[in-house]
């Protein structure tokens, strides 16, 4: 077994992070989290997190910022707000979640081969191209930028059951509003940088395959 | 306008006040450097030295002092002073010390102003040293223009009525209640349940002593019940209050028992013979969980012991048909069916409020499965369980008879909690280890506490816990998300599990159990809002009855005469409602025992020669203070009573009010020399 | 649509509708999946003033109620959101009021109503009510957050008995059952497998994603967890239509993965 100091020096804290942490909406109490583990007893997913929800709260404030943004629990919350409704503070946790998330993502910081996140990422980038998601085009995309195809193939049989069943749209391509432009204008006014012209697409993932080489 | 009888009190200095002669002394204080360091205090008093009839000014380091005050009195003597002007710190803390050194000076102590030049100009504008003595100086000269139009005025001193009403027999009324009639005043003690005992009757052992409730409350009830000096109303409530601090006039409301109290014995040949032959309806006393017949005794230890009857479930007073086998048992016929609930008056100088509180109910809290699950109950109704005297006879058992093998006891149920109570409970933690121990010693369950804190701050708390922790109870840091029986593993069917985050080991556990204890909270009783009304009290933001002030007077409240003591003004444990029912029935003694009260002198009075009848003042006064007088068809204001808070004056139509220390000339004066920079105040 | 026009409520599809990016989106940005639900809201002012939204997907009806109150409660959402909907020429006053297809059954035809136009009993159905949880928590608009009853009542009065079951409201495991399969196979187990404990011969659901994960994985459960049942999962429209004469074909039991037809042959 290897040996190693698990110590936390106050210096690769970030304080920054917590401060953010706590002016966003769904953060602003959570300096009063009195760490009471409500929110991960209730939780149904939190057996499965490798921090607890309240884990993820005290670490935010304290300014652990790598821990947060790369880990699997954001990704595994499903947002069902048993743990908002029993917080007796009334910290909106899964707000707070959502908001983690963006932040994971804005930085680059999730776990890369995890599925939540690229498949979050995929939707975006499809309903804000189109103003619609179409989820047969979502599975493949995403299981494909995952760099696992193989995956694909197993959700295949699923798939198909689905189309015989009449649940899933196959062919005429994807689901979309009236003016793909009108969505675009809207997202753009808003100054975030979430979504990529159809023309970029190819562009992008090569870029993204660059960069990802990169790291 | 002083009234005739009051001028004969004056002194000669008093009355050379009376006369237009005006000699000022002013006198500013450093106050260290709090008001020397941001104002200029020399030029202030120099200023203060050129104002219209200022004979005197000084400035000097500590006026509170000895030697500050000396200096006041001296100069009153030997300049002839007839008013005095201090300017320093607030009213609230040294208006009293100087207007008792105006007097000691031979001086009327109305004929004093007190200007706040600390909070109101050094404090505030640290600053802005310049503006701050502007602004000092408008103060002090607004306070010179004012004070010379005081006049002398006599505070009034009325008796106080020897007698206390003690409201609730809880262990915190009847600790004031023993107090006060050991000191030889008469105490009413007025109970709304059929015995005193109030919630303390109810449990088994008390932490940390673990002394059994019963054994150590039942001395104290005894000694209520046979006290010469207490009149004992139980099952009664208080309909109504009026008049002022010492003296009360009490409407006290007499339940109906259908029992005539002076003659039941307390034999209980009623009960065992009434028509139910077996007990079957649900016993208040151990929160439906045990039964009683319709005429009964709360429990066996219940003082007074005499018995009621319940005319909800009494055929008799339902129905009007019945063989009265009950009142063919009681030997001294004291079964009365026409009783009828009875009003009583009585006057005392003092009111003692120990309503005691109300226990949260855990039903809200939806995912711990209170009334939907039967193994699911509350902390004071385990206390009935494990009481020998309880429905179970001191047997633990679950609804079905089982014996529990292990325990689930869940900490803040209710309370630290926004959604319902904010606010601490005090008591929870301390009796949730009290059960868990009780648990160990009498089914030798397996016990688990789960808790979020852990607070044990009284004496011997400590070591009680470290006593429950060696004894193998697992106390697991978590707030349980959910009990639920949907089981996950075979161990698991059948059982209540709780499902919670071990915080202190980081992962989250499923723990079976037979038996869940909710450690409820304590809150307001139901009716505080209807209770502080009648007694003209008020109520802070958690419900509970409010002190005067949380720090240095606990048991005071707003209303003079009208003490608070035990859980009613909070949340608390035995030992502090005890000393807190002391605490209240001290502060009704020092009332008491002065004989008389002094009357505040800045009340309102009425001008019978210009008061037009109107009645618009009378529904104004939020104190009640003001009656008419239907003979004279003028409006009388009570000057105990009244405050002082002027609605009245400024709403009288025919200016037929005025008010001591704010008449108009003295407000105009004060008005006058805070905007015209000097001019003499305009009649 | 089919129930809304038997039980004489109109309804009309919000023309151009796009997706509110449900909880996946606002995982990536919040506001712009305020933004996206805003123009939602923004047309049906616009376009259907005066009417009500009905939100059967849970994820758009929980977006729709929570963006109308964080635009009313943080200005700073407010104004961006305006911002992006000006950029289109659209606008948003938080008017339209938003209500799930549940509440408004219940509510704007009554149970007694209902229970009138009962054409087929449900006898022999033993149903476990399954709301999920976004109707629920963590705005309780129509019904209690854990406990509610609004469909339990509905079920009732169709005839059908309801079992008492305590995971009513218990996550399904939602977006992550189809990205996170193990995990969304235990949730899916516990549901089901408690359902089918208590007697349950159907579970009734009013979420779309619920039912979906409940139905389409239940073979996949099935196979991991060994178990030797299966149990129909039916959107709550489909029981209420049964109840009212309409075809079975019509209701779309059809589409429902886990075969429906044993449950209806042993009811006939």
């Amino acid at each position: 077994m290897e040996i190693q100091s698990h110590v936390r020096y106050e210096a690769t804290l970030d304080k920054d992070f917590a401060r953010w942490a706590t002016s966003i909406p769904g953060g602003e109490k959570i300096r009063q989290c009195t760490q009471c583990g409500v929110c991960s007893g209730a939780c149904p997913l939190s057996v499965y997190m490798d921090y607890t929800p309240r884990k993820i709260v005290v670490m935010t404030r304290e300014g652990f910022k790598d821990d947060v943004l790369s880990s699997h629990t954001i990704w595994l919350c499903a947002s069902c707000y048993a743990c908002t409704v029993e917080c007796p503070i009334g910290i909106n946790l899964a707000e707070f979640m959502y908001a983690l998330k963006a932040r994971a993502i804005k930085e680059k910081r999730y776990p890369k081969k995890f599925p939540t996140p690229i498949y979050a990422q995929e939707f975006m980038e499809m309903v804000a191209g189109r103003g619609r998601g179409t989820e047969s085009l979502l599975a493949i995309k995403s299981e494909f930028r995952r760099r696992s195809p193989i995956r694909l193939l197993k959700r295949a049989p699923l798939g198909f059951r689905l189309m015989r069943k009449g649940r899933m749209k196959i062919g005429l391509g994807p689901e979309c509003v009236k003016d793909r432009k009108e969505i675009a204008k809207m997202l753009d006014a808003l100054g975030e940088v979430t979504h990529e012209r159809k023309g970029v697409r190819l562009l992008s993932w090569m870029r993204r395959k660059k960069h990802s080489k990169a790291l | 306008m002083v009234s005739t009888a009051a001028k004969k009190n004056l002194s000669q200095n008093e009355q050379r006040a009376m006369s237009d002669e005006v000699r000022i002394g002013v006198y500013v204080c450093h106050c260290g450097s709090n008001i020397a360091g941001t104002i200029d205090v020399v030029a202030l008093t120099a200023y203060a030295k050129s104002l219209p009839g200022v004979e005197v000014a000084r400035e000097y380091k500590y006026l509170c002092s000895d030697v500050g005050k000396e200096l006041i009195r001296e100069d009153v003597k030997s300049h002839r002073l007839t008013r005095v002007v201090v300017a320093s710190c607030s009213p609230l803390l040294h208006e009293e010390t100087f207007r008792r050194v105006v007097a000691e000076a031979g001086l009327n102590p109305f004929c004093f102003q007190m200007v706040n030049i600390r909070e109101h100009a050094s404090w505030v504008h640290v600053h802005e040293k310049d503006k701050a003595l502007a602004k000092a100086k408008d103060l002090v000269r607004a306070a010179v223009l004012r004070v010379a139009a005081h006049e002398p005025l006599v505070k009034k001193r009325i008796p106080v009525n020897p007698d206390v009403l003690v409201v609730g027999g809880g262990i915190a009324g009847i600790q004031a209640a023993l107090t006060l009639a050991n000191a030889g005043k008469h105490v009413y003690l007025v109970e709304r349940d059929p015995s005193i005992g109030g919630h303390m009757a109810k449990f088994d052992k008390t932490f940390p002593t673990l002394d059994c409730a019963a054994c150590i409350l039942m001395p104290k009830m005894g000694a209520v019940g046979a006290h010469p000096n207490i009149t004992l109303w139980s099952y009664s409530e208080v309909a109504q209050v009026d008049g002022y601090v010492g003296n009360y006039k009490v409407t006290v409301k007499r339940k109906p028992r259908y029992v005539i109290e002076d003659l039941c014995i307390g034999c209980l040949q009623c009960i065992d013979k009434c028509i139910y032959k077996d007990m079957r309806f649900p016993n208040e006393f151990d929160l439906g969980l045990g039964k009683r017949k319709p005429v009964y005794v709360p429990f066996p230890q219940a003082v007074p012991m005499k018995v009621v009857i319940d005319p909800e479930t009494c055929i008799r007073l339902k129905t009007g048909k019945c063989k009265e086998t009950c009142v063919e048992a009681c030997g001294p016929k004291a079964i009365a069916f026409d009783q009828k609930e009875e009003f009583k008056e009585i006057e005392v100088g003092t009111i003692i409020i120990a309503t005691g509180f109300k226990t949260f109910d855990p039903t809200k809290v939806a995912y711990y499965g209170y009334k939907r699950y039967p193994n699911v109950v509350t902390g004071l109704e385990v206390e009935r369980l494990l009481n020998a005297a309880g429905p179970t006879g001191g047997e633990l058992v679950l609804k079905d008879g089982r014996k529990p093998k292990s325990v689930g006891i869940i900490h803040c149920v209710g309370s630290r909690d926004k959604r319902y109570n904010a606010y601490c409970s005090r008591v929870c933690c301390m009796y949730s280890l009290k059960l868990a121990h009780l648990m160990k010693e009498k089914v030798d369950a397996d016990v688990y506490n789960f808790y979020i804190d852990l607070r044990a701050f009284g004496k011997g708390y400590e070591e009680f816990y470290s006593r429950v922790l060696q004894e193998g109870v697992h106390l697991i840091r978590g707030n349980v998300g959910e009990v639920t029986d949907v089981a996950l593993t075979p161990d698991e069917e059948g059982r209540l599990i709780i499902r919670v985050e071990d915080t202190l080991v980081g992962v989250v556990r499923r723990i079976p159990v037979d038996l869940v204890i909710l450690a409820v909270g304590l809150e307001a009783q139901a009716d505080a809002q209807e209770v502080r009304r009648m007694f003209n009290i008020t109520c802070s933001q958690e419900g509970f009855f409010m002190e005067r002030h949380p720090k240095l007077a606990p048991v005071s409240t707003f209303t003079d005469g009208v003490f608070l003591a035990g859980c009613c003004q909070g949340p608390k444990d035995i030992p502090d409602a005890v000393a807190q029912a002391g605490a209240a029935a001290s502060e009704a003694l020092a009332l008491i025992d002065q004989g008389e009260i002094e009357v505040e002198a800045n009340f309102a009075y009425v001008d019978e020669d210009l008061c037009s009848g109107c009645k618009a003042c009378i529904s104004l006064c939020p104190y009640t203070a003001i009656t008419f007088d239907e003979e004279k068809k003028r409006a009388v204001i009570n000057e105990v009573l009244c405050k002082g808070c002027g609605v009245c004056v400024a709403a009288c139509p025919s200016s037929a009010i005025g008010q001591h220390l704010f008449e108009d000339a003295q407000i105009l004066g004060e008005i006058t020399g805070l905007f015209t920079n000097g001019a003499k105040a305009e009649e | 649509m089919r129930i809304f026009e038997e039980l004489g409520l109109k309804l009309t599809e919000l023309d151009d509708w796009n997706c509110c990016g449900a909880t996946l989106c606002a995982g990536v940005s919040k506001i712009s999946s305020f933004a996206l639900t805003a123009r939602n809201l923004a047309l049906a002012e616009k376009n259907y003033a005066g009417k009500d939204i009905v939100a059967p997907c849970s994820a758009c009806y929980l977006a729709f109620i929570k963006t109308k109150d964080y635009m009313q409660r943080y200005p700073d959402v407010k104004q961006k959101v305006d911002t992006a909907l000006a950029a289109i020429d659209l606008q948003c006053q938080g008017k339209a009021r938003v209500r799930h297809p549940l509440e408004v059954i219940v509510t704007d035809v009554g149970l007694e109503e209902i229970e009138a136009r009962v054409k087929k009993r449900l006898t022999g159905f033993k149903v476990a009510p399954y709301y999920g949880c976004q109707t629920t928590r963590p705005y309780a608009e129509f019904d209690h957050p854990f406990f509610p009853d609004s469909m339990d009542k509905l079920l009732r009065v169709l005839g059908a008995e309801v079992i008492d079951y305590p995971l009513k409201t218990k996550c399904c495991g939602g977006a992550i059952t189809s990205m996170v399969e193990e995990v969304g196979l235990r949730l899916n187990y516990i549901l089901v497998h408690e359902a089918h404990k208590r007697g349950a011969n159907a579970i009734s659901t009013s979420c779309p994603l619920c039912q979906f994960n409940l139905d389409v994985y239940q073979k996949k459960t099935i196979k991991e967890y060994d178990l030797d049942f299966s149990i129909p999962i039916l959107y709550f429209t489909q029981l209420l239509g049964l109840a009212l004469g309409i075809g079975a074909k019509e209701l779309g039991f059809g589409r429902v993965m886990v075969p429906v037809k044993p449950l209806l042959a042993t009811v006939e």
